[in-house]
């Protein structure tokens, strides 16, 4: 278990808090002082699980490196719809180039605060670079493989939601098989986006053994805090992707966006679990297993799989792919797991 | 002011970006009825003491329970707890052990010898109250903290009335039922025992009393024409279960047969059972038919007691019986079948319920009785002006709880008729389904059982048969609560708003929106755990 072990109180760690807990042992984001990192008054639609899952990680960063933090940020919904110029609800120094070189600008700050730090100048001032799935999967992939490979002191976290939602839903390479995006229409033999090869960056990261890498939902609160905390105490590059429901290029309810999350992580569609240089570390288990379609069917990007004739063979392939997450990940349900 | 190249503006915040205007329906807290709430005869906040005990104030969770009910440690072992079956927990695993958890705190203000509060001001009015029964001494309690002189006046030697009388010790051991007595007592109130009013009218006019309240019990108890010999001995339940509490225990002979169904059949087989006696219950209809409770025949059997379903006495002699066989027709009533069998037996206690004794009430004008029990109206008095009812001897279940419900409940409206207005209940809020709640917050936790008396002793001795929990499973117990419909400040509203439009206002004061900034997507409703939020259309 990647979580930390809390007795029965109630509620277990299910909740944000818990008033039966003692004060040091509740979330981040249950503390009156939080950040509040990205604050209200942000231009996100109703129900964003980008700027809530945003608003979670950079405030556990916030205290785990003690206020010493930059952000930089990749273009994307993250960047327009907090800080259209000349407002921002950043509450911490942040800074924003282009789409694809995010990685690269934080590589570029962690080297000048390792310079000055020689020279005697400034504290220990962390850096992350944080990005949506398309300015990190697809355009900002290079500067990222790069940031991983040269093992630069940065944290990286990737909030994926599937698809370029804020220029109105373009499918990017983390865009499920069989989803609808405005590029990818329900039309044809095979509608929806093309069943391809897949491009799972967690696995690429891995894959370039650096020391940490998580993934995570806005579903699991804990879990997400405690891997953005153990993130932070690890020098050299991190990575961590969480997956972020939208609304809007998902076709959901807004008041769905954590049971979604919640769901793709029930249904093994989205593994959650932590690796260190290169090997699984642990997972976290299912606690109420499900099949996919009733992750899918919440959401209008996967209707086409469903009405009078269901794409059976479809649902099933999406099935098969959850199926093979839960035995390379180990997400099985375990007795004695809450 | 010197700005970088190409920026004419100052960076502001987008805390000036009122994003509520965004919103069509806003989410709003409220407090919904618990379903344990809604149904306790008692008008117990259960899901309210709970709360406290959550956190290991006993103390105060037991003054928050006795705002309704003044005998917890009684509640806690006789109550049959109606409010588990409604219990929302019960969908997800097992429901609470809330008469475990109340028991608990009962025995716990025994044992730390916690009082009652005082009444704040003296009204200067008079109740009478007939009856010590639960009843009675609920009303006595709740209507001397509104300050009012209350006596209490019992044809028994005990006070307790049928929970001493009818329930047997094994059940609900003597020390504490005089152990909760005592602290109404201590609260200034007159109790008179071995005093039966005769007549109701001149015992008020006597005494000067204002107001009466009148619990005198069902403790006649029914007879049946059985054919039988002048040898046989035929006894009552409510005699024999009443004679275990004086010198001369009753004696029925080595096999007795009792003749009924209910409650109180059981109570007097399982005692018999515990004198060395070889009880048999003959009921005429099927176990599932019967209205005793299933765990209370459940244990019996446990304990030895043989029962004869489907059968009638026909005839009862000298040292036997003959029983017939009966069946069941289409429409589930008994039939004879002509079948007929002998049973030894050297008594038979009939356990066919009990009767009113109305004779106080004669030339009472106004008063209005059916089949045997006295009409009062909503507000629990009866037809004649200031005499009110409750408990046994008015229309309802007959059972403990129900009996405290009604002395609480009439005292409130005595309160209010004493000062020439009508009481009238605060609004109910609508009850929080199982549907309104988020039952993943909740980790698994199964309910922790009481312990059981070894089935010897509970053959011979009138021990007590059901133990209590200690502090630890208490604890755990009370943490199962899922808080149905009321806020128990878990955070979640605070933590999953994407737009920070929830204000926490520290431990105990729960939360509240930022309207300014709520853009109404209704997360917060959907994953408070326990219901205490609801959307509301926005006024256009």
């Amino acid at each position: 278990m990647s979580l930390q072990t809390v007795k029965f109180y109630q509620t277990g760690t299910f909740t944000v808090g818990n008033r039966l807990l003692a004060p040091e042992e509740r979330s981040v984001q249950a503390n009156m002082q939080r950040t509040n990192s990205l604050n209200s008054g942000h231009r996100a639609c109703q129900g964003c699980g980008e700027a809530l899952g945003a608003r979670y990680a950079i405030d556990a960063a916030m205290i785990a490196s003690k206020g010493q933090l930059i952000a930089a940020n990749a273009t994307g919904c993250l960047e327009v719809f907090s800080t259209p110029y000349p407002e921002t609800s950043w509450q911490i120094p942040w800074i924003h180039s282009l789409f694809g070189n995010a990685a690269a600008v934080a590589t570029g700050i962690a080297a000048a605060i390792k310079v000055k730090r020689q020279k005697g100048q400034g504290g220990d001032v962390r850096v992350v670079a944080q990005g949506g799935d398309g300015g990190t999967t697809d355009i900002g992939f290079g500067c990222l493989s790069g940031m991983f490979e040269r093992n630069d002191d940065v944290l990286y976290i990737c909030y994926d939601n599937g698809g370029y939602m804020n220029t109105g839903v373009q499918r990017s390479s983390a865009t499920p098989s069989a989803a609808r995006t405005a590029t990818t229409m329900p039309l044809g033999p095979e509608p929806g986006n093309p069943f391809g090869q897949g491009k799972f960056v967690p696995a690429i990261a891995m894959a370039h053994e650096i020391p940490y890498v998580a993934t995570a939902t806005v579903a699991d609160l804990r879990d997400l805090e405690y891997k953005v905390t153990k993130a932070m105490g690890i020098r050299g590059a991190r990575y961590i992707q969480i997956l972020v429901p939208c609304p809007l290029g998902w076709g959901a309810a807004s008041q769905d966006t954590i049971l979604l999350a919640r769901l793709a992580k029930e249904t093994g569609i989205f593994p959650v679990f932590e690796a260190e240089f290169g090997e699984v570390k642990s997972a976290l288990p299912i606690r109420r297993p499900q099949p996919v379609e009733e992750y899918l069917k919440l959401q209008k990007r996967f209707a086409h799989l469903f009405g009078k004739n269901p794409a059976v063979a479809t649902i099933a392939r999406i099935q098969a792919q959850a199926d093979k997450n839960i035995r390379r990940y180990g997400l099985q349900a375990r007795k004695g797991d809450h | 002011m010197d700005k970088p190249f190409a920026i004419t503006l100052n960076p502001g915040s987008s805390l000036a970006n009122h994003t509520g205007s965004w919103r069509t329906s806003r989410p709003v807290y409220l407090d919904r009825l618990p379903p344990c709430n809604s149904q306790c005869p008692a008008g117990e906040d259960i899901q309210g003491w709970l709360f406290h005990a959550e956190s290991g104030g006993y103390e105060a969770a037991w003054r928050h329970l006795t705002r309704d009910n003044p005998f917890p440690a009684i509640m806690g072992r006789v109550c049959y707890h109606s409010c588990e079956a409604a219990c929302n927990r019960g969908k997800i695993d097992e429901a609470v052990g809330i008469n475990s958890v109340e028991r608990f705190l009962g025995d716990e203000a025994v044992k730390q010898g916690w009082k009652l509060a005082p009444p704040e001001r003296e009204s200067g009015k008079k109740v009478l109250i007939v009856g010590a029964g639960p009843s009675g001494m609920s009303a006595a309690y709740h209507l001397r903290k509104l300050g009012h002189a209350v006596t209490v006046m019992d044809a028994g030697p005990y006070m307790g009335g049928m929970m001493r009388f009818g329930i047997p010790k094994y059940r609900l051991p003597r020390e504490v039922l005089d152990a909760e007595m005592q602290r109404i007592v201590d609260l200034g109130v007159t109790v008179k025992l071995n005093s039966k009013v005769d007549n109701i009218l001149d015992e008020m006019k006597q005494g000067g009393f204002d107001a009466a309240f009148l619990a005198v019990g069902a403790h006649i108890g029914k007879r049946a024409m059985i054919p039988s010999g002048d040898a046989a001995r035929i006894v009552d339940a409510i005699s024999v279960l009443r004679s275990m509490e004086g010198e001369d225990k009753p004696l029925l002979g080595r096999r007795v047969v009792v003749y009924g169904g209910g409650n109180t059949a059981i109570d007097v087989a399982r005692t018999v059972k515990r004198m060395g006696a070889e009880p048999i219950i003959v009921y005429r209809r099927t176990r599932d038919k019967a209205p005793a409770h299933d765990f209370e025949i459940e244990e019996a059997l446990q304990e030895g007691v043989m029962v004869k379903w489907l059968s009638t006495i026909k005839q009862a002699g000298d040292k036997e019986i003959t029983i017939e066989k009966m069946a069941l027709d289409d429409k589930g009533f008994p039939q004879p079948t002509g079948e007929f069998e002998t049973l030894e037996a050297d008594s038979v206690v009939l356990a066919l319920g009990q009767d009113v004794d109305l004779g106080l009430l004669n030339g009472v004008p106004g008063l209005e009785v059916t089949d045997g029990v006295v009409k009062v109206a909503p507000n629990m008095m009866t037809g004649h002006a200031g005499i009110f009812a409750g408990g046994d001897m008015v229309p309802a279940e007959r059972n403990v709880t129900v009996a405290v419900g009604h002395g609480k409940k009439a005292a409130k409206n005595i309160d209010a008729w004493l000062s020439g207005q009508t009481y009238a209940p605060p609004p109910k809020h609508e009850v929080a389904q199982f549907e309104k709640l988020n039952p993943w917050y909740y980790a698994d936790a199964p309910k922790t059982v009481r312990p059981m008396l070894d089935i010897i002793r509970r053959q011979s001795t009138f021990e007590e048969v059901q133990g209590g929990l200690d502090e630890t499973t208490a604890l755990f117990e009370a943490r199962r609560c899922l808080s149905c419909g009321n806020c128990f400040e878990c955070d979640n509203c605070y933590g999953v708003c994407p737009d920070n439009a929830v204000i926490k206002l520290g431990p105990g004061k729960r939360f509240q929106f930022n309207y300014d900034y709520c853009k109404g997507c209704g997360m917060c409703v959907a994953e408070c755990p326990c219901g205490a939020i609801k959307m509301e259309a926005e006024e256009i």
